[in-house]
């Protein structure tokens, strides 16, 4: 099992969710986060003073998949969430040990 | 209506119901044709018709006399001049509601410009100087303020307000403050005192609410409800009885032939200078928000959380300000009324055009909160002058207004290093004394010739040649900066060696609200509330209840 986590760019989630689920795979979780990598802050106006705002609002996206399908989630995801500036965002994989489905208790690939 | 109670008993609940709606109708319908003529004995009645177009309903058997339908010429008069009170007390009352519902407006704003951690504390504040605003000025703000006003002409004037605590200096009087109708009571239990007091009350409201502004986000409670009380019983009435009471500066004009005296048609100075200043005074004395001012002394901005909040705020001000300023002949029977509201919305609209410009040549953007900043501008400012100027007078006085704003919020925030979340000082402190001072500019002759504040003649400013009406105005611009700011200062002081002004760096960066008012204002999305929420809020037990949680059968 693999676990895929992109941050992407807020108004990119609908795309994203778009192409995964017209892949078949279904099954994410969604959190609003702020953060900033190489893209930085930017800066906004509030009564004619100039400020930074650092941490910029970025969505999560987390979903888990059998080994076989990682490599097709993250490129649905890259592809889905590009825009080709500065600010796009990232995708992370990591190996996942175990899931259980609580309602009946099936395990690992069964139950994703 | 002894059978009716036993048929009522006997029927079900309904139809007994219907029986006494019948019963109520039949009544009122005799009643009522009481007022009609009676028709003649012989020929039977025509059946009433209804009057489509509106032109039959009214008329000469409406007029109230002994014998219906022939009044005398006394009692056509006696009608005439219950009508003229009727109307004019109708209006000052109604527009009077409307200047109540500027409190909405000003929470949204205040809300709007600050932070959401503070949210329900700032609202409460503009909540409750409504509240004891009013007890204050019922025990004794009115009293001070117009206690020695004598009749009110538009109102009746039944002349009870009639003792003016008067000094004699150069020979002259000097009316200082009233001291008739504390409490409201006997002597003043009168229907145009009571309409006077409902106008002016939230009138005072206004001022009271525009330092809870300024001082937003840092505030203790405790101490904003004392000073609430002080200005609704002693700030606000006293500079406000120099002015609109029969007091010295309304007096200068037949004392020394300054004009008709210090002329403020519906509060610039009365109201939003003195809220301006006693704000200026306030957030000096209570310091910049945490955060606001870096080492080296610049400034910070710190968004306000909700702009539209703080727009609908601006919107319901302006729509109050038709209150406001048209309120303040306290007639409808002065047909002035249409020009001052055209004035007004011609200068808010102004104020708002030219704060947008201005900000989106200095700054690269229009900025919605300089926006509407420059809207209330426009209306601070031409709420002196309304009832005296042109509607080019009125463009002009907002739109200098609307730079002035701007200029003013940046000057009080990076010059004077004064930290004032909504602006509250440069809307209503700068364009509050620049509303009276164009006042004595633009006044074209053609208003207050009813022999305003004893003088006789309209009303003049300098541009048409009349000087010393300039004169009277700087004088009452300066008494207002210096008195308001004087007084409000020391008390502000008295208070935060007696009280503390300010809650403590750990409460102010948490958030006011769950310390100070023990509520978040949005509980659903703020920290830890929304965990206390799911579980059943068992975290904070009132003293004495069990530790553990009964037990559940599921």
């Amino acid at each position: 099992m693999k676990k895929i986590t992109a941050i992407i760019k807020p108004f990119k989630l609908d795309d994203v969710k778009e192409a995964l689920t017209s892949a078949g795979i279904i099954g994410m979780t969604v959190s609003e986060v702020r953060g900033f990598g190489r893209q930085k802050g930017h800066t906004e106006m509030y009564r004619g003073g100039e400020y930074t705002v650092d941490f910029l609002p970025k969505m999560k996206v987390e979903i888990v998949v059998r080994d076989s399908l990682a490599d097709k989630v993250v490129a649905l995801v890259i592809g889905a969430a590009r825009t080709g500036s500065i600010g796009d965002g990232k995708v992370f994989v990591e190996p996942l040990e175990d899931a259980l489905r609580i309602r009946t208790g099936e395990q690992g690939d069964n139950a994703l | 209506m002894k059978d009716l109670g036993s048929i009522a008993r006997i029927l079900p609940r309904r139809i007994a119901a219907a029986l006494v709606v019948a019963c109520l109708l039949a009544v009122s319908g005799w009643v009522f044709a009481q007022d009609k003529p009676a028709a003649p004995a012989a020929a039977p009645a025509p059946p009433p018709k209804p009057d489509l177009s509106g032109t039959a309903t009214g008329g000469i058997a409406d007029v109230t006399a002994k014998e219906v339908g022939k009044p005398t010429p006394a009692e056509i008069a006696d009608f005439a001049g219950h009508n003229r009170v009727g109307i004019n007390m109708s209006w000052t009352l109604s527009t009077g509601y409307l200047v109540m519902f500027m409190a909405a407006g000003f929470a949204l704003v205040a809300a709007g410009f600050t932070r959401a951690k503070n949210v329900a504390h700032t609202v409460s504040m503009v909540f409750m100087v409504y509240a004891a605003g009013t007890i204050g000025y019922w025990i004794m703000g009115f009293a001070l303020q117009f206690g020695g006003l004598g009749p009110i002409t538009t109102l009746g004037g039944t002349g009870v307000l009639n003792n003016e605590v008067t000094i004699t200096l150069f020979g002259k009087p000097f009316g200082l403050f009233g001291l008739t109708g504390f409490f409201l009571a006997a002597g003043t239990y009168d229907v145009a005192v009571f309409a006077l007091f409902l106008f002016q009350k939230v009138f005072m409201d206004t001022a009271n609410y525009i330092p809870t502004g300024a001082l937003a986000e840092r505030w203790k409670y405790s101490t904003f409800v004392v000073y609430s009380l002080f200005m609704s019983m002693f700030l606000y009435p006293i500079f406000g009885n120099w002015v609109w009471g029969g007091g010295w500066l309304s007096q200068m004009g037949s004392n020394f032939g300054l004009g008709h005296g210090h002329v403020d048609f519906a509060g610039s100075s009365v109201v939003h200078m003195v809220g301006g200043v006693t704000a200026l005074a306030g957030a000096m004395v209570i310091g910049p928000r945490t955060g606001k001012y870096n080492k080296d002394g610049t400034a910070n901005p710190i968004p306000g959380h909700n702009i539209p909040m703080a727009i609908l705020g601006t919107f319901i001000l302006a729509f109050g300000w038709f209150g406001f300023n048209p309120g303040s002949t306290l007639a409808g029977a002065y047909l002035r009324i249409a020009v001052i509201a055209v004035n007004t919305m011609l200068a808010s609209a102004s104020g708002a055009v030219i704060a947008m410009v201005y900000m989106w040549m200095k700054y690269g953007k229009p900025d919605p909160s300089m926006m509407a900043n420059g809207m209330l501008a426009g209306l601070v400012a031409i709420t002196a002058p309304c009832a005296f100027v042109s509607s080019f007078w009125a463009f002009v006085i907002g739109g200098v207004a609307g730079v002035l704003v701007c200029w003013s919020a940046v000057f009080v925030e990076r010059t004077v290093k004064v930290d004032d979340p909504v602006g509250a000082i440069s809307v209503h402190g700068t364009c509050g004394a620049w509303g009276v001072l164009s006042l004595g500019l633009f006044a074209d002759g053609t208003y207050g010739g009813d022999g305003l504040n004893n003088v006789a003649g309209t009303v003049k400013g300098l541009l048409y040649g009349d000087p010393s009406q300039f004169v009277a105005q700087i004088v009452g611009t300066v008494t207002n900066l210096g008195f308001i700011f004087g007084a409000s200062w020391v008390f502000f002081k008295v208070m935060d060696a007696v009280m503390g002004m300010r809650v403590s760096p750990e409460v102010e960066l948490e958030g006011l609200d769950v310390p100070e008012m023990g509520a978040h204002g949005y509980a659903e999305v703020q920290g830890p509330a929304t965990l206390a929420h799911s579980i059943g809020a068992s975290a904070v037990r009132p003293p004495g209840m069990a530790t553990t949680a009964p037990e559940r059968s599921v």
